[in-house]
């Protein structure tokens, strides 16, 4: 796995045997290569981090001023019913729509991995495309196709002399989602999966056919175990990715008349609290308080899935 | 060790750099509340390159002429104009500015009901000390009203957006619908009428346009908020009144009826139905016109399909007039000059040329009182509405009788809820009363958290 290179490279340089002094010139070195790194990583992540975690101790009310709140806006956060309700909402999305991503990637990539020539690039290609495409314009354009005026689906559908069921209404709005999702993020899981099946060394499938396997238990028996490594870092990924889930539905909110309200999310209510209703330490306690929700859910699945020692050391 | 004394040393500069970024320690800062943007990606061109530039932010379509407009007649201050976005989205970037304490425009464009928000964040100068007064003549005292807290004047209004009910004259005549309705009774009777006979939805309850339900439950006697900048922790809210359940109930039927439509409104779709006919009515102001056409609604087979009537009443013998939008100029704290600035929102868009283009385009229906008392502007015959004569018939009057309206501290919250319980109500998962009940408490609670003492 890529993931592991850099630590198994550290790990095998030879301890020359060299002076003192040499050594700690050599251990300084270091430094000053992810020093370009580290400096990015503090400008642009620590400080902004610790600013909004100093903001999320204030309260600003519109007739108070400022006050200082203590935890009072986390207990709040996970007392307020918007924030809950985004949160349920995500959970409720991931359960469905990580397993989907999952198997359409997988199922893909197995496929891909299977035949040669000009059409499995041209595929691999194609389906790796949506994720090529900016989320924003992937949900603009889906946008289009939803349209119960001009989308494509409303058109097919008047053939038939029906009407369509429009995807972002409140009773489809996480059908609609989840499509646009898994649209735009099996291709690039599917890219993992199969960047992990051609590391896969190909005597291993010689011994599987010697013994008798045939190429579906190939798949199923050595393949899927192999890339396991590679499943879970995109089980972990779409996790993440997931319950922060933010650009489509704010893509589609003003065209989804209503379904999509500014607590959809906890990511969105957090971007509302902050640039349409000037709640800027509230809504850094939000933000928090979701990072903690994501933690605690990675956490969980790593505890679940046995892999704690593959991605936190 | 050399190397780890340097990153010792410039990993607390960098984090310093970082925080000043966000928190604004900026040595530079000449006004008060902050720095002001600096003006200097104008979207016109400036005429007189040494004067003092101002920064202005608005969306109003023709702002491109008013801008040159007024750099030309001006050669001591000149306007540098940028689209910030349309409402909402250019508020939020506002909010972020004020919050910041750096980023604002000198001059910026709001609409009436936004004010107040952003008067109780002392992010607006008053501008009476600079001139405000001299124009207050130009104004009726409802228009007036609306800009201003007693003696302090807040922005420099432009335009209102008195109400009527546009229609498609065709659809009514196909109907057999000989006059527009009058009371909302007959809106809703006439509305069955043609639902019955299989012709389009009558009109649209979107959920977007939280500013119009608002317009129409004052209609009918509501009054949302108390509120008072001078008495500036003391709020009454007042949304379970019977007045605002009995419109949310009213659209909430309609709604549930299929009488009229469920669709968020200036959306691409709303538009397209616009264009096809599949609104019998729009319930809106006298800027909407200029929107519309704008998008393309009344050119080519449809042209000349739309009229204008009053706006259907309660109770026909005393009829109330109501108003969506219509906005002002203001200046900003954290202006550098609040003179120029001061000079640029009481000058801009109140010149003749100016004024001229924006009512004969539609885009605007002016409150200047020297255009509102204009023959050319009351005998105008409107183009949109097939040459009727509609500022003198329909929305000189209406403006009149309006009488000034008053807004929440906190528009944007409000209207987001208000929004929420309409799509809810058009989704069928409440009902009008209930949804004036559960907004009431959501706002108490809002306004609690704020600071406010409720009543």
């Amino acid at each position: 796995m890529a993931v592991e290179t850099p630590v198994s490279a550290g790990t095998s340089v030879p301890a020359a045997p060299v002076a003192r002094g040499g050594r700690v010139r050599r251990r300084n070195a270091g430094w000053l290569f992810i020093l370009p790194f580290l400096l990015v990583f503090a400008a642009f992540l620590v400080a902004p981090l610790v600013y909004a975690g100093y903001l999320s101790l204030w309260t600003k009310g519109l007739a108070t001023g400022t006050t200082f709140a203590g935890i009072d806006n986390y207990t709040r956060a996970f007392g307020d019913p918007s924030f809950r309700k985004g949160l349920w909402f995500v959970l409720r999305f991931s359960v469905v729509v990580i397993p989907l991503q999952i198997v359409v990637a997988l199922v893909a990539a197995l496929l891909l991995d299977e035949i040669t020539g000009r059409l499995a690039r041209f595929s691999r290609l194609m389906i790796f495309l949506p994720y090529a495409i900016p989320a924003v314009l992937g949900a603009l354009m889906w946008g289009f196709l939803y349209s119960p005026t001009f989308g494509p689906i409303e058109q097919i559908a008047s053939f038939f002399d029906v009407r369509a069921p429009f995807l972002l209404s409140q009773g489809n709005v996480y059908y609609g989602l989840l499509n646009v999702v898994t649209w735009q993020w099996s291709g690039y899981y599917m890219i993992i999966i199969y960047a992990a099946l051609k590391g896969i060394d190909s005597s291993i499938y010689e011994a599987a056919r010697i013994d008798g396997a045939t190429a579906r238990q190939i798949a199923l028996r050595v393949k899927v175990p192999m890339v396991g490594s590679a499943l879970a870092l995109i089980l972990v990924f779409s996790l993440i990715g997931t319950l922060q889930f933010f650009s489509e539905p704010q893509i589609l909110r003003p065209i989804a008349n209503g379904s999509i309200t500014p607590d959809f999310t906890p990511n969105i209510y957090a971007y509302e609290l902050a640039f349409n209703y000037a709640q800027f330490n509230y809504a850094s306690a939000i933000s928090f308080a979701l990072g903690f929700v994501v933690f605690v859910a990675v956490a969980i699945f790593m505890v679940v899935t046995r892999k704690r020692g593959s991605l936190f050391t | 060790m050399r190397f780890r004394t340097t990153l010792s040393v410039v990993a607390p500069v960098v984090l310093a750099l970082g925080l000043a970024g966000c928190g604004g320690w900026d040595d530079s800062s000449s006004g008060s509340g902050g720095t002001a943007a600096k003006a200097t990606n104008c979207t016109n061109k400036i005429v007189h390159e040494d004067a003092k530039k101002v920064l202005v932010w608005a969306w109003y379509p023709n702002m491109a002429k008013v801008v040159d407009n007024f750099n030309n007649q001006h050669t001591d201050v000149q306007a540098c104009w940028t689209n910030a976005g349309q409402g909402q989205p250019e508020y939020a970037k506002f909010q972020t500015a004020i919050s910041a304490k750096k980023g604002a425009p000198d001059v910026i464009m709001l609409e009436a009901d936004q004010l107040v928000g952003f008067e109780i964040q002392d992010a607006l100068v008053d501008l009476a000390p600079y001139g405000a007064n001299e124009v207050k003549k130009n104004f009726s005292d409802g228009a007036w009203k609306d800009v201003s807290q007693g003696d302090k004047v807040f922005a420099a209004p432009v335009d209102g957006g008195p109400m009527a009910l546009i229609y498609r004259a065709d659809i009514f005549e196909k109907y057999g619908i000989k006059t527009p309705p009058k009371t909302w009774d007959e809106y809703a009777a006439d509305a069955k009428k043609v639902k019955d006979a299989g012709g389009p939805v009558f009109g649209d309850f979107g959920s977007n346009v939280p500013a119009v339900t608002t317009a129409l439950m004052i209609q009918k006697g509501a009054q949302p908020f108390v509120y008072n900048l001078a008495d500036k922790k003391n709020l009454t809210v007042k949304l379970d009144d019977q007045a605002t359940k009995d419109v949310l109930d009213y659209w909430g039927t309609l709604s549930k009826q299929g009488l009229v439509g469920k669709e968020d409104q200036f959306t691409t779709d709303y538009i397209a139905g616009m264009v096809g006919g599949k609104y019998a009515t729009y319930v809106s102001a006298a800027w909407a016109p200029g929107y519309l056409t704008g998008a393309g609604v009344g050119n080519g087979k449809d042209k000349g399909k739309f009229a204008v009537a009053p706006l259907p009443q309660w109770d026909a013998s005393k009829p109330v007039s109501v108003n969506w939008g219509g906005s002002a100029f203001a200046v900003t704290s954290q202006t550098a000059d609040k003179a120029a600035a001061a000079k640029v929102a009481l000058g801009l868009y109140a010149d003749d040329a100016s004024l001229k283009d924006g009512w004969q385009t539609q885009t605007i229906f002016p409150l200047n009182q020297s255009v509102l008392k204009s023959d050319d502007f009351l005998n105008a015959k409107i183009e949109f509405f097939d040459g009727q004569t509609v500022n003198k018939d329909i929305y000189v009057p209406a403006e009149n009788a309006y009488k000034g309206a008053v807004y929440s501290p906190f528009t944007v919250y409000y209207y987001a809820q208000l929004q929420a319980q309409i799509a809810k109500i058009n989704q069928g998962g409440t009902t009008g009363s209930q949804a004036a009940t559960d907004l009431q408490a959501q706002i108490v609670n809002y306004a609690k958290q704020q600071g406010f003492s409720v009543q």
